[in-house]
Parts: C-alpha cells; sequence; structure tokens
C-alpha cells in the first residue's frame, strides 16, 4: 500500500517536472545543471510572461537559458548569475520580487491588510458585547421575571 | 466622529475606483514592462557586418559619440511587422535626415540581404546579431524593437513592437523630436 501511495505521489509529481531544456543545452557537470536549473526556474520569460524559462519554448528563454549556463561555466555564482540577467531585463524576470524600498507595499500589504482586519474584527466583537451587557435587566426586573417563571412552573398551563 | 467614520466606505469605494480606472484604461498595456536601459549607456556589444550588405557593422562605440541622437532598430527578414516598420523608417530617413542603424537580429545573412535589395537599405551599419546575444544585451523581448541613443551614447527612449501606424509613429516621431532638439552636451549632463 505505501509503495502504491510512493508511485501515485511520483506520478502527480511527473507533469511539474517537464521542462523546455532541450538535450544539447545539457551541461555535462550534473552540479552546474543543477544550478543552472534553479536559476532558470527563478527567471521568468520575457515573452510568454508568467512562465520561468525552465519551462518556455519561447527563443528568448532558450538564449538566457544558454546564457545562465555560460555564466555558471564562467564560474559566477548563482547570485551573480541573476545580477547579471537583471541588469538587463530589470526586476521584472525575477519570479520573486526582490526586498527593496519599492517593493515594501507589495511585501507589507497582505499582512497589515490582515492585521486591519482582525483588528476590525475584534473592534466590532467588542461592541456587539458591550451592547448586550448594556441590554441586561436591571435587578428589580430580573426579580419580576423569576417570580412570573416560578408562577408558571407552580401552575403548568394544561 | 461617529459621523466622519461614516464616510470610510466611500473613501475606500474612491480607491477602488481610481484603481479600476487606471487598470480598465484601454491605453495601458499591462504586458508593457519598463526597460533598464532608460538613462543608461548603451550596452556594450560588438557586432560584425552582415555579409553582402554593403554596410559596415555595429558597436558600442558606434553610438558614444554622434552629432545628434541616432536610431537603434533591431529588425530580421523573418519579422513580418519589421516590413511594414522598414517603410516608416526609411520615411524618417529620408525626410528628415535621421540617423539609422540597425542589428539584424537571428537572421541569416543571405535572407538579410534579400530583405534589404527588396526594399531598400536605409540602415547606416547592420550589426549581424546571429545568436541573439546582444538582443539580450539590449534586453530586447522580441523584434522589432526600436532605440533612440541620445549622442553620448545614453538610450533615451526604447519602443517595443512595430513603429507603425498613425499613434505610434507620432509617439516615436515625438521621442525623437525631443531627442533631437537636445543640444551636444558635455560629460556629466
Amino acid at each position: 500500500m505505501k509503495k502504491l501511495i510512493a508511485v501515485f505521489g511520483l506520478a502527480l509529481l511527473l507533469p511539474v517536472a517537464a521542462s523546455a531544456v532541450e538535450p544539447d543545452e545539457i551541461l555535462a557537470d550534473p552540479a552546474l545543471e543543477a544550478r543552472a536549473r534553479g536559476i532558470s526556474r527563478q527567471l521568468r520569460c520575457v515573452v510568454c510572461q508568467n512562465q520561468d524559462i525552465d519551462s518556455s519554448n519561447a527563443g528568448v528563454a532558450r538564449d538566457l537559458r544558454l546564457l545562465v549556463r555560460e555564466r555558471l561555466e564562467a564560474g559566477d555564482t548563482d547570485e551573480q548569475v541573476i545580477a547579471f540577467v537583471t541588469a538587463r531585463y530589470g526586476d521584472f524576470v525575477l519570479l520573486k520580487p526582490p526586498f527593496k524600498p519599492e517593493t515594501y507595499v507589495l511585501w507589507f500589504a497582505p499582512p497589515a491588510l490582515a492585521l486591519l482586519a482582525l483588528a476590525a474584527g475584534a473592534a466590532v466583537v467588542a461592541g456587539n458585547r458591550k451592547r448586550r451587557r448594556q441590554a441586561a435587566l436591571d435587578p428589580e426586573d430580573d426579580a419580576r421575571v423569576a417570580r412570573i417563571i416560578e408562577d408558571y412552573k407552580r401552575e403548568p398551563q394544561s | 466622529m461617529v459621523r466622519l467614520l461614516a464616510l470610510i466606505p466611500l473613501l475606500i469605494a474612491i480607491v477602488f475606483g481610481a484603481f479600476f480606472l487606471w487598470g480598465l484604461n484601454p491605453d495601458r498595456d499591462p504586458s508593457e514592462l519598463p526597460s533598464v536601459l532608460i538613462s543608461q549607456p548603451a550596452p556594450a556589444f560588438d557586432l560584425p557586418p552582415v555579409p553582402g550588405a554593403g554596410v559596415p557593422g555595429l558597436a558600442q562605440e558606434d553610438l558614444a559619440d554622434n552629432d545628434g541622437a541616432v536610431v537603434v532598430n533591431v529588425f530580421a527578414s523573418w519579422c513580418v511587422p519589421c516590413r511594414a516598420e522598414h517603410a516608416v523608417l526609411t520615411r524618417f530617413v529620408d525626410e528628415e535626415g535621421v540617423r539609422l542603424f540597425g542589428i539584424n537580429y537571428k537572421d541569416q545573412p543571405e535572407d538579410a540581404v534579400a530583405w534589404l535589395e527588396n526594399l531598400g537599405n536605409p540602415y547606416e551599419r547592420i550589426g549581424s546579431d546571429l545568436d541573439g546575444r546582444a538582443g539580450i544585451e539590449w534586453g530586447i523581448s522580441g523584434v522589432p524593437e526600436t532605440f533612440i541613443v541620445g549622442s553620448d551614447g545614453t538610450v533615451l527612449f526604447r519602443y517595443v513592437g512595430p513603429v507603425v501606424g498613425d499613434e505610434a509613429v507620432e509617439e516615436f516621431g515625438i521621442a525623437l523630436a525631443q531627442a533631437r532638439a537636445v543640444p551636444l552636451q558635455g560629460e556629466g549632463s
């Protein structure tokens, strides 16, 4: 059973593994190739936007894949390769936007909005509770209500 | 105070409305990318001439020291819109004396030569970018793309896609007129 689940899980992963890397692009050094694949998955294809260059068949994507491998073979670190591409195509090519003053709104807006929503929710709930407490009867009315209930219990209606 | 709070929904609606107004503007092209090259020096590249085209190749140095703004056009014979754009660029060269340089992007030299013989060659220089590496240096995403480079080699303007049609030609013409109106500038200006 466990094996079956494992096989099923692997089968689900298969389509994800599909990529546009052609055999002639692949580097002889598996370690370098793995790094190239990792970098490619972080870079956006500028033609078919929202696809990384690793899975895009566009001509420019192929050129960029070759460029990434060329830089790696020249001895660049991953960061240097990404900086090289960013210098030519801008932050837009990064699928994960960088963290810097221009993108603070992007990074901080979701948690800030979530906090705002929580605060608003808490305020509404607190307001409701307060109103309910204020709506409570005074002791005199409470006593009357208790008496009525007692009377009702003593002589139940048929 | 409580009365003022009642205005909050209206305020939110206005903010959203302004955002939608901006987002739904038909003139806005959401796929348009900002170019990192604007106000930067033209990238380093050195392209050989297209064999048989009869004009020299193109390199970064050719853009660095000109008498005025020049136009760099990325084109290819296999690119259909380039054919339409060719007429527009030729008119700029013939009628306004624009200096036009070409980057022949991923094109077979013989195809490029045939294309130029057929349509005419408005280009002063043409660099042959067979493997598209110079294209990457320029940050292009496709062909055609057209750049206006200032006399000191600074990239001033980028047009993605063919400069074809009244709107595009007008936009490009205005940018070009502005670039050419700038007198020769010294270092650091």
